[in-house]
């Protein structure tokens, strides 16, 4: 099996054929240790974890998802949180709400392993879970928090629990991030952050209209190489831009759970794909006529 | 295809099958995760919480286990719960055998909470009540054997408010004193100073949560002497004197020792016996 990438690391060399990932690693592991450089070097930038933390002791930042759960025990919650779970709010509103998936979330390392690893292995097929079972258990998380009047989804949640346990300690909550590991090496492929995370869920309803996003302004260029869709974490949210010229959408990646994670980006030997806004429009229409025609030669 | 049934018929019925299964799946986990979380509500009784929790469920409702209560503790008594462990994932707490509460005046933890799980409206650390504590083993505490360890007592922020030590008679040796430790619900913190300097090696007196720790009296109750103080008299029928019906001459009292004669009766005998015999003896003659 032919290495997605491979053709673009030959042309491009390694460094440019991985910027984006190399990018997202740094932001990830720099958050972390951001957070690490308290408890390690006594150096207190941020205290807290991603659930709410406070910054340099002024800039409080709260995870908009738990402290909804909050509102749903029936608890009156007031204080900084809600200041915090604003201003998160908002900036992934800005920035597409699965940038904290690709580009914070711990997990995602460790699920971006497994699926390498899947990859390397050649593990293909497993269970067949439908990408909105997320959605279902955001709502059953909601539920919960009502019918038990405690926030009990974050009893067992992996996102909160493996950033709450680098900083604060693990116990058993390494089994609980293996479980997710060999889940997303066997059982499903993406079946984690893909299909079943409710944060994930949660933020891809916050992005849903967020203003910078990965467009394939340059889809005629395509030669259809299916890099791009082998290495995507949603691939799903591909083909209607990438593929859509004939059916007139758009070349803007405009679902919300495309995780601007710019994978595709890297991976892309013909220089398809680039971020930018929503509202990235293609420069002239002769390109649509002429890549009609390609793409109906390539379909027939 | 050459399915009789019409298109949108099959969609149908995929689409309901569909969101059916995927239901089913997620109730699955719903139900693993519910009755989980029902069982964490239960906090263990050596769990203590920090100050300004005041309900065990609301608290697991509103705290978002971010750690910024464990972060400000200056004394880094706080943790958090990590899973397997019996107190809920994320949670902060402290166990005073190991370390117990120092009582900041300016309370750090509960101005660090960033959504109200510790109650801002808790500004006197000694109105916290983060548990209540018990002197539980009446047979191993050294002032009940009879020594004057008084180790609790000393080392009580509330010293004479909440630990106060009772002088009680020594039956075994029958001339010395037992000075009892006696725990002050209406001022004890919880905060487990004495838990932690208990010289034994399992603490005699333990900080509990309050509802083990504490009885409740029936609500019709009332406490006689109480409401009398309250009142400035009794609540039912005024006190009456008591009257003994006694014989004239006759009165009761024990610390008398029981029945007393105010005077030597009336009688119609004389005390020499014989001049009762010889009456009427020189009459008949």
């Amino acid at each position: 099996m032919k290495s997605p990438g491979l053709t673009v690391r030959e042309s491009k060399g390694w460094l440019k054929a991985n910027k984006w990932l190399l990018l997202r690693r740094i932001s990830q592991i720099s958050i972390l240790l951001l957070f690490m450089a308290g408890p390690w070097f006594g150096l207190w930038i941020i205290k807290g974890n991603l659930v709410s933390s406070l910054t340099l002791d002024v800039l409080p930042l709260s995870d908009p998802y738990v402290v909804l759960q909050t509102f749903f025990t029936g608890q009156k919650v007031a204080g900084t949180a809600l200041i915090g779970a604003g201003i998160v709010l908002l900036f992934y509103i800005l920035f597409g709400g699965r940038v904290y998936c690709s580009w914070i979330c711990p997990v995602n390392i460790v699920t971006d392993v497994a699926n390498g690893l899947r990859r390397r292995l050649d593990i293909k097929g497993g269970a067949h879970i439908t990408r909105k079972a997320r959605y279902w258990i955001l709502g059953m998380t909601f539920i919960l928090a009502t019918m038990t009047g405690t926030i009990a989804w974050e009893l067992v949640n992996p996102v909160s629990m493996l950033h709450r346990g680098i900083i604060f300690g693990m116990g058993m909550g390494w089994v609980v991030i293996f479980a997710v590991f060999i889940f997303d090496l066997l059982v499903s492929r993406h079946g984690w952050c893909g299909h079943l995370c409710p944060v994930g869920a949660f933020y891809s309803l916050v992005g849903t209209q967020s203003f910078i996003r990965v467009n394939a302004l340059d889809r005629d260029k395509c030669d259809d190489c299916m890099d791009c869709f082998a290495v995507c974490p949603e691939q799903q949210v591909i083909s209607p831009a990438l593929k859509g010229a004939r059916k007139g959408i758009g070349p803007v990646i405009t679902s919300g759970n495309c995780n601007n994670c710019g994978r595709c980006i890297d991976v892309c030997s013909k220089e398809v794909f680039h971020f930018g806004t929503r509202f990235a429009k293609e420069k002239n229409s002769k390109n649509i006529n002429l890549r009609m025609t390609r793409n109906t030669e390539a379909t027939s | 295809m050459n399915n009789p049934l019409p298109q949108t018929g099959i969609n149908r019925r995929r689409f309901l099958v569909n969101s059916a299964r995927t239901a089913s799946g997620v109730f699955f986990l719903a139900v693993g995760v519910g009755l989980y979380a029902k069982r964490s509500e239960s906090l263990p009784a050596y769990a203590i919480r920090p100050p300004g929790v005041k309900d065990e469920t609301d608290f697991l409702g509103s705290c978002i286990r971010c750690g910024l209560c464990v972060r400000d503790c200056p004394y880094d008594i706080l943790k958090l719960a990590t899973p397997g462990e019996e107190v809920a994932t994320g949670t902060p707490w402290f166990e005073a055998r190991k370390i117990p509460c120092e009582m900041c005046e300016d309370i750090p933890c509960v101005e660090a909470c960033p959504t109200g799980a510790l109650d801002k409206s808790l500004t006197n650390i000694d109105d916290a009540r983060m548990g209540l504590a018990v002197l539980i083993d009446q047979e191993n505490c050294l002032n009940y054997l009879g020594l004057r360890c008084d180790v609790c007592y000393r080392v009580c922020p509330l010293i004479e408010k909440a630990i106060t030590l009772e002088p009680q008679h020594n039956r075994r040796s029958g001339k010395h004193t037992l000075f009892i430790p006696i725990v002050h619900s209406d001022a004890c913190t919880g905060c487990g100073k004495c838990e932690h300097a208990c010289v034994l090696d399992q603490a005699a007196i333990k900080v509990l949560p309050e509802h083990l720790a504490k009885g409740e009296l029936g609500r019709h109750y009332r406490v006689g002497w109480k409401e009398k103080e309250r009142l400035g008299r009794s609540l039912v029928t005024p006190d009456v004197e008591h009257q003994f019906n006694l014989p004239e001459g006759m009165q009761y009292d024990y610390e008398g020792q029981g029945l007393i004669q105010e005077q030597t009766p009336v009688t119609p005998f004389p005390e020499n016996p014989l001049e009762s015999l010889n009456r009427n003896a020189g009459e008949t003659q």
